[in-house]
């Protein structure tokens, strides 16, 4: 028994393409301890979109065992899943993935709309996260009259709202100029530190993975090396 | 997953497919003018057995009942000899006035008379009554003119055959078989049967057609509904009798039948056949609408909204558009159709039925019922497709 938020154990993912057999994930195992910021690297096709997903619940594991904090992913159903999801996990996107449809604060909302809380506690948290994000001033802006930098802000101020211990980052500043990349950087670094969450964040970028605790590269189907920091 | 959170889901996933609606305009309207079109033509058609029907039942009264030969289904097969017709108006039930019995020997022959407008030739029954008919029948009324006087080629034209064929206007005279008649009234029957009809004094029709004093049918009005019974059994009973007595409104109710069934099974076969298109088309609609909104539903399903209010939530749009056709379609039939006055053939007279389109708020509400079947059909095989739909898969897809 050891008490790392994330356990991933031999895990194995593989995917079919017509007769093709592509063996994404070999037997790959991790920990992450709670408060921890990782970033993972590794070369494009390597499998770390696939990783992520499936320490998020999004997939499932051809063969292996992924525990996050007391639940065992591959025990609960489908449904069970997604309201594990609801209450445990962020997603941050690299193209951000609001829905256009919605204002910043809407699309803040929408996770909270899957809890019990009322109208005015959600006005509450949306607040809060906007704040914490520093869009206080956008909360009525649609996706498409924000810039990249602050649609991506939103996407952080949605994974945060429920207040979960994970957040799973994949490649959030790729799609970013250097200015903005900083900023969420310096958000992500933020909330690590100040507000004890444990981050898991995919990217390409040297740059970005120097603000993380420690940093795995993950190369066919296993992480081939590690260094800290 | 409690009932009420579930449909809490369901209401924000419905809420935000709705709004992407604008964006995907085109397929949805297909889809509802295809609904549209089958809840249409479905109403209209069920429209025209509907107010078939109700021409023939309320033709005749419970109050008022027929005699006929024994063993005749129309009054075209029966025959009576003229001193049947005075033991039935002398039975049990029937009514009297002042005037005698309630009573109407009746005899009718088929006459022709242009269509207007087409000018086709259509069949026409010519009704030969006696003087109570018009106490007797419905509430027959004189509009125009007056009533034909005895012993003369006299007739009166019911409103509906007046507006539906040519040659009936008041002071006209039309010749059938050589023999000359005069039209000298126009009458009413609170839209019945009667109105479809010309009538002329029995006496008369008896003499040019050399019908002796026979008739095909009697008609009497009773003291009340109950007095049927006795009445039928009075005339059954009667051992220089061979005939049969049915209460008028069976005997016009019969004789709707098979029409009716005919013309409801038609609508019911093209309604279905147009509704197989609908459905398809919808299922289009809707698997194109899911798979515009793949990355909306994958985002969702990824913040942990469940996959059945994905499902559900494909289910209710696909439901409100049926709905939306539904409702536009029966308005339009009702708007298109309702009294629309039209003639048939009553296959068991072989003669002109004027009836009018009877769009029914029961007829709507089929087709819109209809229409929501359709709906959730053509949603049902989207909706599952949309909840099956790999998550991961759906949100690497840009
Ligand atoms: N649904 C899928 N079906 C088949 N192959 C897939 C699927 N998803 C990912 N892959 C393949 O798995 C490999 C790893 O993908 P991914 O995890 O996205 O890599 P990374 O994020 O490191 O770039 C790639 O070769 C990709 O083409
Ligand atoms: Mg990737």
């Amino acid at each position: 028994m050891n008490d790392a938020l994330v356990q991933v154990r031999e895990v194995h993912k593989v995917y079919h393409r017509g007769s093709e057999r592509i063996d994404v994930l070999d037997g790959l195992s991790l920990e992450v301890p709670e408060g921890e910021f990782l970033a993972l690297m590794g070369p494009s096709g390597s499998g770390k979109t696939t990783l992520l997903n499936l320490i998020g619940g999004l997939d499932t594991p051809s063969a292996g065992e992924i525990v996050v904090g007391r639940s065992s992913l591959g025990t609960l159903s489908s449904a069970s899943l997604a309201s594990w999801r609801a209450g445990h996990v962020g997603f941050i996107f690299q193209f951000y993935n609001l829905l256009p449809v919605l204002s910043a604060e809407a699309n803040v909302e929408l996770p909270l709309l899957l809890t019990r809380l009322g109208r005015s506690d959600r006005r509450q948290r949306v607040a809060t996260a906007l704040e914490i994000v520093g869009l206080s001033d956008r909360a009525k802006h649609y996706p498409r009259q924000l810039s990249g930098g602050q649609e991506q802000r939103v996407g952080i101020a949605r994974a945060l709202v429920t207040d979960p211990t994970l957040l799973l980052c994949d490649e959030p500043t790729g799609d970013l100029d250097r200015v903005s990349a900083e900023e969420i950087l310096d958000l992500l670094e933020e909330l690590s530190r100040e507000h004890g969450k444990t981050i898991i964040m995919v990217t390409h970028d040297p740059a970005a993975a120097a603000r993380a605790s420690r940093v795995l590269h993950l190369d066919k189907g296993r992480l081939s090396r590690e260094s800290g920091t | 997953m409690r009932p009420l959170r579930l449909l809490h889901q369901v209401g924000v996933v419905t809420q935000l497919s709705l709004r992407t609606i604008p964006q995907r305009l085109a397929p949805v309207l297909v889809a509802i003018v295809g609904m549209a079109g089958v809840v249409g033509v479905f109403v209209a058609v069920l429209s025209i057995a509907e107010g078939f029907r109700d021409t023939m039942d309320s033709a005749g009264s419970a109050e008022v009942a027929m005699v006929m030969r024994a063993g005749s289904d129309t009054e075209m097969s029966s025959f009576l000899r003229g001193e049947d017709a005075r033991l039935v108006a002398d039975a049990p039930g029937v009514a009297h006035d002042a005037r005698g019995a309630l009573s109407s020997a009746e005899l009718f022959v088929v006459v022709d008379l242009p269509k207007k407008g087409s000018g086709t030739p259509a069949n026409v029954p010519l009704r030969g009554v006696q003087e109570a008919a018009f106490r007797v029948h419905g509430k027959p009324r004189m509009i125009e003119g007056r009533i034909f006087e005895r012993g003369r080629n006299e007739l009166i034209a019911g409103a509906a055959a007046a507006a539906q064929f040519d040659g009936l206007d008041v002071g006209t005279t039309i010749t059938w078989n050589g023999n000359p008649w005069t039209v000298v009234g126009v009458f009413t029957a609170d839209s019945g049967l009667a109105e479809g009809e010309l009538w002329c004094d029995l006496r008369v029709l008896q003499g040019l057609y050399r019908r002796g004093n026979s008739v095909q049918s009697v008609t009497v009005r009773l003291d009340s509904p109950e007095a049927f019974e006795a009445f039928k059994s009075a005339l059954h009973d009667d051992p220089r009798l061979n005939v049969k007595a049915l209460r008028a409104s069976d005997y016009y109710a019969q004789q709707s039948q098979a029409l009716v069934a005919i013309i409801t099974g038609l609508g019911y076969l093209v309604a279905l056949m147009m509704a197989v298109g609908a459905v398809f088309g919808a299922l289009n609609t809707m698997y194109s609408a899911v798979a515009s909104r793949a990355r909306e539903i994958a985002i969702l399903r990824a913040l942990g909204f469940s996959a059945l209010a994905v499902v559900v939530s494909v289910l209710v749009e696909a439901f409100l558009i049926g709905l939306v056709g539904g409702i536009t379609g029966g308005l339009g039939a009702y708007l298109l159709f309702n009294g629309y006055q039209a003639a048939t053939l009553n296959f068991q007279s072989f003669s002109q039925v004027v009836f009018t389109f009877a769009v029914t708020s029961s007829l709507v509400q089929q087709g819109i019922a209809c229409a929501l079947l359709m709906g959730l059909a053509g949603g049902l095989f989207p909706a599952v497709r949309a909840a099956r739909l790999p998550v991961a898969t759906a949100l690497r897809g840009l």
